[in-house]
């Protein structure tokens, strides 16, 4: 704040906006009154002289897998339709004590399983760049209310690209940390050895100060890194790779290999070393990725029974075997069945070893390799996505759909941070972003890095 | 691997799930294409190594031993589609 405007005056500013923009479908709900109310009191507590907090009055919203207490949460699902929250997320509770105000929830594929925002039981979530087109996903509402200008931030959650790919589509940035850089304590669980929650906002200070407070040590998450992430030392010049492979890939739109190309050069052009490296195991891991996830789904879904809370099937004659049958098939949507069928059936007595276990041996030779990368490099360079944002309801066919996370889902399997940056637009003026990742535990260093490419990118060098 | 109505059946016995007949063919198709997808791994030799089990690297992240993180009966019973005031009702499990 410059003390040229209040928090009331920016959150009404935000709520016009949000309305002006409601047939995007970003919001699930938007907290009009409430927002209002925290913005008077933070307003009157400035006012008083209090000092602030480092997130005093910045308008935040959080997808819908986020809890926040006594506000309803329902991971875009039917099966959580009226849920409400009896306590909040580490992530959520650190926003609020820095003084933010959260706006909203935001809609997203149902149980943050999609990669278009059209597995949301609510609707699918519009592009603001070409509203016949998906703003990606998971954390497509997100994507969108940042894009738009409906908050200044959001909280999403990435299990496989779920905040990298729709802040691509967007045209903003979108950030991954590391696995166990934020507490997972309530984040709606999908599958818990990849998810993290995610920053997506329009420039990497806004990604860098949300992150500085909602991440470290908690005691309701063990998972959490213990030490904070290490400030790394400037350099000149730095040491940068890509997969070879993955530039050539039969996927990848043309556009977007030959800009990140030219972006090389210029990367090389400037004394920075950017090298190719050989990674055999690039069209393995969509593969070791679905195993994975949806074995941990099966197993973290099977919660949603109809007793504890959400969604229940009202047939009284139902026995309680017919109860939880009937409540999961209408409660929840037909990608999030897909996903919690194939989980079944590779951790299913008989498969368990030839899927599961070979996945997870395969994670291994992948997190070695990564390691290997990182000894010689500070950071990998990949494209995002392999296609710019596609039309709604243009592709169908799950396999085709799971393809298109080749370039996210690593950085998940294998625990490192990474972001997505907003660097590049097609001839139709759809944006593409540039992925960066670095190695575990040093996304301080890879946000450095993101504002040394953005800096090159828009210099006109 | 072939996928037949058999494990198609099976699977939705053990994830509780049921399918009305004109979905199971989409169910069978798709599961079809996700599994021979997932098939790929096949190709790999991994002889020898370990299957990686733990993404942190933390060992014994422990607290102090006191309540909390904790809710209350009523906070526990809130969201429950039916309840009495202590309990979580469910259809009768044991027949005479």
């Amino acid at each position: 704040m410059n003390g040229q405007t209040t928090c009331v005056e920016a959150v009404r500013h935000y709520l016009d906006k949000i309305s002006a923009s409601s047939h995007l479908n970003a919001w699930l709900e938007v907290y009009e009154v409430e927002a209002l109310e925290t913005a008077a009191l933070l307003d009157k507590q400035r006012h008083s002289g209090s000092p602030l907090g480092r997130l005093h009055g910045v308008i935040v919203g959080i997808k819908d897998v986020i809890c926040h207490k006594d506000h309803k949460v329902s991971a875009a699902s039917r099966v959580l339709e009226n849920f409400t929250s009896v306590y909040s997320a580490t992530a959520t509770d650190r926003l609020l004590a820095d003084e933010a105000i959260i706006i909203g929830r935001q809609n997203c594929d149902e149980f943050a399983m999609g990669s278009s925002n059209e597995n949301s039981a609510y609707g699918p979530v519009r592009n603001a760049i070409d509203e016949e087109r998906v703003p990606g996903g998971s954390s497509g509402g997100s994507a969108v209310a940042v894009q738009a200008g409906m908050c200044m931030v959001s909280l999403g959650s990435d299990t496989g690209g779920s905040v990298r790919q729709p802040a691509d589509f967007c045209g903003i940035v979108g950030m991954k940390p590391s696995y166990g850089s934020i507490s997972r304590y309530g984040l709606i669980a999908y599958a818990s050895s990849f998810d993290q929650i995610g920053i997506l906002a329009k420039n990497v200070d806004d990604v860098k100060l949300v992150l500085d407070v909602i991440a470290g040590a908690d005691e309701f998450d063990s998972t959490v890194k213990q030490k904070p992430s290490h400030i790394p030392a400037l350099k000149k010049s730095y040491r940068f790779c890509y997969f070879q492979n993955a530039l050539e890939h039969s996927s990848l739109d043309p556009t977007i290999s030959e800009e990140i190309k030219g972006f090389i050069k210029k990367l090389t052009g400037e004394g920075h070393t950017v090298e190719p490296v050989a990674f055999d195991l690039l069209d393995y891991i969509v593969p070791t990725y679905y195993v994975l996830t949806t074995a941990e789904a099966s197993s973290n879904l099977s919660r949603y029974d109809g007793v504890k809370y959400g969604y229940r099937n009202s047939n009284k004659e139902n026995n309680l075997n017919e109860l939880y049958q009937q409540t999961r098939s209408e409660g929840f949507g037909p990608e999030v069945k897909r996903r919690i069928l194939l989980g079944t059936f590779v951790l299913s007595a008989g498969y368990f070893d030839a899927y599961f276990t070979k996945a997870q041996k395969v994670r291994r030779l992948l997190v070695d390799k990564t390691l290997k990368i990182f000894e010689e490099y500070d950071a990998i360079i990949l494209p995002t996505v392999p296609t710019p944002a596609y039309k709604i309801g243009e592709k169908k066919d799950p396999v085709e759909i799971f393809l298109a996370d080749i370039y996210t889902v690593y950085a998940n399997l294998v625990g490192i941070p990474a972001i997505s940056l907003p660097l590049f637009k097609n001839d139709k003026g759809l944006p593409f972003g540039l992925q960066l990742m670095s190695s575990q535990n040093n996304e301080l260093h890879l946000l450095s890095l993101s504002k040394l490419l953005i800096n090159l990118r828009f210099s006109g060098k | 691997m072939q996928v037949n109505d058999e494990l198609v059946d099976q699977l939705s016995t053990l994830a509780r799930l049921t399918f009305k007949p004109e979905e199971k063919e989409g169910i069978k198709t798709d599961l079809q294409k996700m599994i021979s997808f997932i098939e790929k791994l096949n190709e790999l030799d991994t002889t020898g190594v370990e299957p990686l089990l733990f993404m942190s690297d933390e060992v014994n992240v422990l607290r102090e031993d006191e309540v909390k993180g904790s809710i209350t009966r009523e906070e526990g019973l809130l969201n429950a589609p039916l309840r009495d005031d202590k309990f979580f009702k469910v259809p009768k499990v044991i027949r005479k």
